[in-house]
């Protein structure tokens, strides 16, 4: 008992000191790559802790849902981090929900965004929250079936349960081509739902091309603090996610401090070097026209598909 | 027990008396019928629950003078089952219409609809409650025909007229299909009594049991709105009053999903081919995504509301007929779950709907007016209806932790056990239903952040919405239960499955409670902890404490400014309601990104100023989606039978002795045949 709390603290923290380095690091990476001296690393720790010091201001027209979204989507965002796992294969929640509670929680987050953004009252809250929907709805089912054909090599669709497995069992995966898909898959998801380009640009302030940025338009203050927090948090999980399933290399699988002290390290090191990769991406590509992002999304979903297929070939 | 069935039945039989005691009185004739309702709905509670609880089904019946008819009552842990969720349903329903009344007072007679919704309850406990196939079929009869009177409330009005008659069409023709798969049983059987179904003297083969299944498919699977034979369901259902809406759109429908169980399982003792099971589950998928998209492109709420209908009774099919795939491979334990997950979500879908539909009731009569882009800022004119729609809301969304999410998670599970069925094309498939049901999953939350959000958000967008007051006390404290009995079933399916157990048991031949609970309870987790678990209560709790935390640091790290109100910035223009986002644009990504099932058209005229064409007069804007059912199955059936009317005017000249002839000459032909 003591041990699991232990852990889930651990693991709270880890995500939520973690997750605004990762989007400091991908700033960092844009502004290089584009001849940019760029901000520094830790600078979204200090936009935080500013956010949190100010004061909000809060639209005339809202009701409480405006007010409760941001504790509402924070809160969903880290219990879906906890059930993925980071630095231990051993995530003592994991027993609380499998990778569609997790696909499910975020969509809480959203569903709450959707209504905070149409809340406000102007027309880029609602434009930003029907936007939302449709990449949302396009995105899960590739999502799910991603995840499926791996969890079919694992026996469990518990992730704690996958990466345990993998990183135990040498030899589980007999055939790498189904996997290989699903990742493929699986990455262009996870872009797409932590609203990175080419399908959402998190830096932008344009009405012509925002998603969440146009949901989160009307806030500030320590509500603003933590949905920046917490779309933080979302990409810390699904790059925890895409490390730990398919190169679950180094993670702590005994509760041993050393192995959980190496684990941590390695954690840090491969999420880091996925974030670069997001932030070289963001530099080569341009955003996708709204309508043009359904065909990137196909994409992913026909290669879940065939990675299960492939699955199926392959063994029988 | 039987005397808790006098109890029911005397409430039921009080509420259609009563009301017509007391003339030119429609406060009292409502109390006069609501109150017995009230009565018997919770005598129908206790009763669910303890034939649930008992291992033995009670029986009772009545001799009758009509030949094959025996009013013959079995309660069994299914009957039992669908008896609770009835009675659950009518008592938040009979509550509501207390203070629903005045909104009918001057529009229909308060004691007729009063007394044909008691009428209506009792007859559709008697479906689920008869042991005998006529008398299911009356029961059946009678419960269509008052739902038919209950549609046609307002009858001044034209389309209220048009959706009873269409409603009384689709009903029926259903009905002669159960009619027909009744009679091929009692061919085999000889008698009507259901023990006979189950046991025939000549038992079904082949050709005659395919019909069974087909024929009980399409009868029982139009009143439950199965894609095509939904078009029934978006027309009825919304013109009825609201605590109607509720009982039709809850319950009603699940009394089909009644009648397949009855059948397939109990009847044919699961015995069938795996094909049987994967049109069910083809069916289901259809109808899931088919009716949740149907439903994003409505904006009238009722209407939205019935399409959602079509996508849940989809939801529990892909439950029912997975299950009865596995039960056609002898994979019992898979089987019992896939029906498990189909009856839990019959439970919360007939507890959300309906609390969804008391609550489109609840605006209605604050608005008076159904339509989406007529409501807004409604969440702070109506707290308490705003709170509870959200509820109900979230859980359709099947967001965790609530009850939509636990049984669309169970269906979910079932659907990817299926790799262990030993044929390839069902293993393939069974996974791509499962990504039909998330692509269903993330539309319907779009439909009700869109539903929410237009209606209850922002600023009003209409006078009517602008006046709207919270509803009286009963109708909050109807959707207030129904909330309450969403959360429990999210929280606590620890408690739910175990009974829901009781009615899989007999029925898949094996008992998987034990299989399901984990960890004392707390976890769900079908066939083993390994391959996957879900603890709701856990996810609640982490919720609102991760919630708490982010509270907590918002404090530690900022203290407590108080924030500041200020108008949103509308560009430099005064914030109004017109540049809020609509129901109609909210929807246009996804109308367009689907266009090959909407095939909208739309319609854009503009005058333009005599002196500039920069400036317009006046523009007018349109858009249809094309119902591709209506138009390309049911005009083209309906055109055909039209003409063929039209050919039969010849023989009919309208003389009664050219009709005695025909009389005549089909007495002799039959006599002939006879010989």
């Amino acid at each position: 008992m003591l041990e699991a709390t232990t852990l889930i603290v651990a693991q709270t923290t880890v995500l939520l000191a973690v997750s605004p380095f990762l989007v400091g690091l991908i700033r960092k990476v844009k502004a290089r790559l584009q001849l940019r001296r760029g901000a520094s690393i830790l600078q979204p720790y200090a936009d935080l802790a500013k956010l949190f010091k100010k004061q909000p201001v809060i639209s005339t027209t809202t009701s409480w849902i405006f007010t409760a979204t941001p504790y509402i989507v924070f809160a969903s965002t880290l219990t879906a981090g906890l059930l993925v796992p980071t630095f231990t294969s051993q995530t003592p929640m994991n027993f609380s929900g499998n990778i569609i509670a997790l696909v499910y929680l975020l969509a809480l987050g959203t569903f709450f965004l959707i209504l905070a953004g149409l809340d406000a009252g102007s027309a880029f809250g609602g434009m930003g929250g029907s936007r939302e929907a449709i990449v949302a709805s396009l995105t899960e089912p590739a999502m799910i079936l991603s995840i499926f054909a791996i969890a079919l090599t694992a026996g469990s669709t518990n992730l704690s349960t996958v990466v345990h497995k993998t990183a135990v069992l040498e030899g589980i995966m007999t055939d790498p081509s189904p996997h290989l898909m699903a990742l493929a898959a699986l990455f262009i998801v996870a872009l797409a739902e932590t609203g990175r380009v080419p399908v959402d640009n998190p830096a932008t302030h344009l009405e012509l091309t925002m998603i969440h940025e146009a949901m989160v338009l009307e806030y500030s203050g320590r509500h603003l603090a933590l949905l920046e927090w917490a779309a933080g948090l979302k990409l810390a999980v699904f790059l925890s996610l895409i490390t730990n399933v398919f190169a679950p290399w180094g993670i702590a699988t005994t509760v041993a401090p050393a192995a959980i002290g190496i684990g941590l390290l390695v954690y840090i090191i491969k999420i880091a070097v996925l974030a670069v990769l997001i932030g070289v991406l963001e530099c080569m590509f341009a955003k996708l026209r709204l309508f043009r992002v359904t065909d990137l999304l196909g994409v992913a979903f026909i290669l879940a598909l065939l990675g299960l297929l492939f699955f199926y070939i392959l063994r029988s | 027990m039987l005397n808790l069935l006098w109890i029911l039945l005397g409430g039921y039989v009080a509420g259609i008396l009563l009301p017509f005691c007391l003339p030119q009185e429609p406060k009292a004739q409502n109390l006069m019928a609501s109150v017995p309702a009230i009565v018997a709905t919770s005598a129908g509670v206790v009763l669910g629950l303890l034939g649930l609880m008992s291992s033995e089904p009670v029986t009772g019946s009545l001799a009758s003078t009509i030949p094959l008819l025996t009013l013959a009552i079995r309660l069994d842990s299914l009957a039992a089952f669908f008896v609770l969720t009835i009675s659950v349903v009518g008592l938040a329903a009979s509550i509501y219409a207390i203070g629903y009344g005045r909104h009918v007072e001057g529009r229909a007679s308060v004691a007729t609809l009063g007394a044909l919704f008691n009428g209506y309850l009792l007859c559709m406990t008697f479906v689920v409650l008869a042991d005998n196939g006529f008398f299911f079929l009356l029961a059946w009869e009678l419960m269509s025909l008052l739902s038919y009177f209950l549609v046609v409330t307002e009858h001044e009005k034209a389309d209220v007229r048009y959706a009873g008659v269409f409603y009384l069409i689709m009903t029926h023709v259903g009905t002669a299909f159960i009619v027909m798969a009744f009679l091929i049983f009692f061919q085999g059987a000889g008698s009507f009594s259901f023990e006979a179904f189950r046991h025939p003297g000549q038992p079904l083969y082949g050709g005659m049991k395919t019909l069974v299944f087909l024929m009980a498919l399409i009868g029982f699977g139009t009143k439950a709105g199965i894609v095509p034979l939904h078009v029934w369901l978006p027309y009825a259902h919304p013109v009825a009053p609201s605590h109607v809406s509720a009982v039709m759109s809850g319950v009603m429908i699940k009394t089909a999903i009644y009648g397949l169980i009855r059948v397939y399982f109990d009847f044919f003792g699961g015995q069938f081919p795996w094909w049987w099971g994967f049109t069910v589950l083809f069916l289901g998928a259809t109808s899931a995504l088919l009716g949740v998209m149907y439903a994003l492109m409505e904006h009238d709420l009722k209407r939205l509301l019935a399409f959602h209908s079509v996508e849940n009774i989809g939801i529990i099919l892909l439950g029912i007929g997975v299950g009865m795939i596995f039960q056609s491979y002898g994979l019992k334990e898979l089987a019992a779950l896939g029906l498990l997950a189909g009856l839990y979500h019959t439970i919360n879908h007939a507890m959300f709907k309906a609390l969804l539909f008391l609550g489109a009731g609840s605006l209605l009569h604050a608005t008076h007016t159904r339509n989406m882009e007529e409501y807004g800022g409604l969440l702070r004119r109506m707290p308490w209806t705003g709170l509870f729609f959200l509820i109900g809301a979230v859980s359709i969304s099947a967001l965790p932790p609530t009850n939509g999410f636990v049984s669309e998670w169970l269906v979910f599970q079932s659907l990817f056990l299926g790799f262990q069925i030993p044929a390839v094309f069902l293993k393939l498939m069974l996974p791509i239903a499962a990504a039909i049901l998330a692509l269903t999953g993330v539309l319907a939350l779009a439909c009700f952040a869109k539903a929410f959000g237009i209606a209850f958000l922002a600023q009003p967008r209409s006078a009517h919405a602008r006046h709207a007051e919270e509803v009286p006390v009963p109708m909050r404290i109807a959707m207030g239960f129904l909330a309450a009995v969403c959360v429990a079933l999210g929280i606590a399916p620890m408690v739910v499955v175990p009974l829901l157990d009781r009615v899989v048991t007999p029925l898949a031949g094996i008992s998987i409670a034990r299989n399901i609970l984990a960890i004392d309870g707390w976890a769900l987790a079908p066939v083993n902890v390994e391959f996957s678990s879900l603890s709701t209560p856990v996810l609640a709790l982490l919720l609102v404490a991760l919630s708490l935390l982010g509270l907590a640091l918002a404090v530690t790290f900022g203290g407590r400014l108080k924030p500041r109100r200020y108008k949103t910035w509308g560009c430099g223009l005064n914030l109004s309601p017109r540049m809020e986002y609509t129901a109609t644009g909210f929807v246009q990504p996804i109308k367009r990104v689907f266009s090959t099932i909407y095939q909208p058209t739309v319609k854009l005229e503009t005058e333009f100023l005599d002196e500039s064409r920069y400036f317009a007069k006046r523009r007018h804007f349109e858009f249809h989606i094309e119902l591709i059912f209506e138009k390309y199955l049911y005009d083209p059936l309906v055109a055909f039978f039209a003409t063929l009317a039209d050919r039969l005017k010849v023989i009919q000249a309208g003389s009664l002795h050219l009709y005695l002839t025909y009389i005549f000459v089909a007495l002799i032909a039959l006599l002939l045949l006879a010989v």
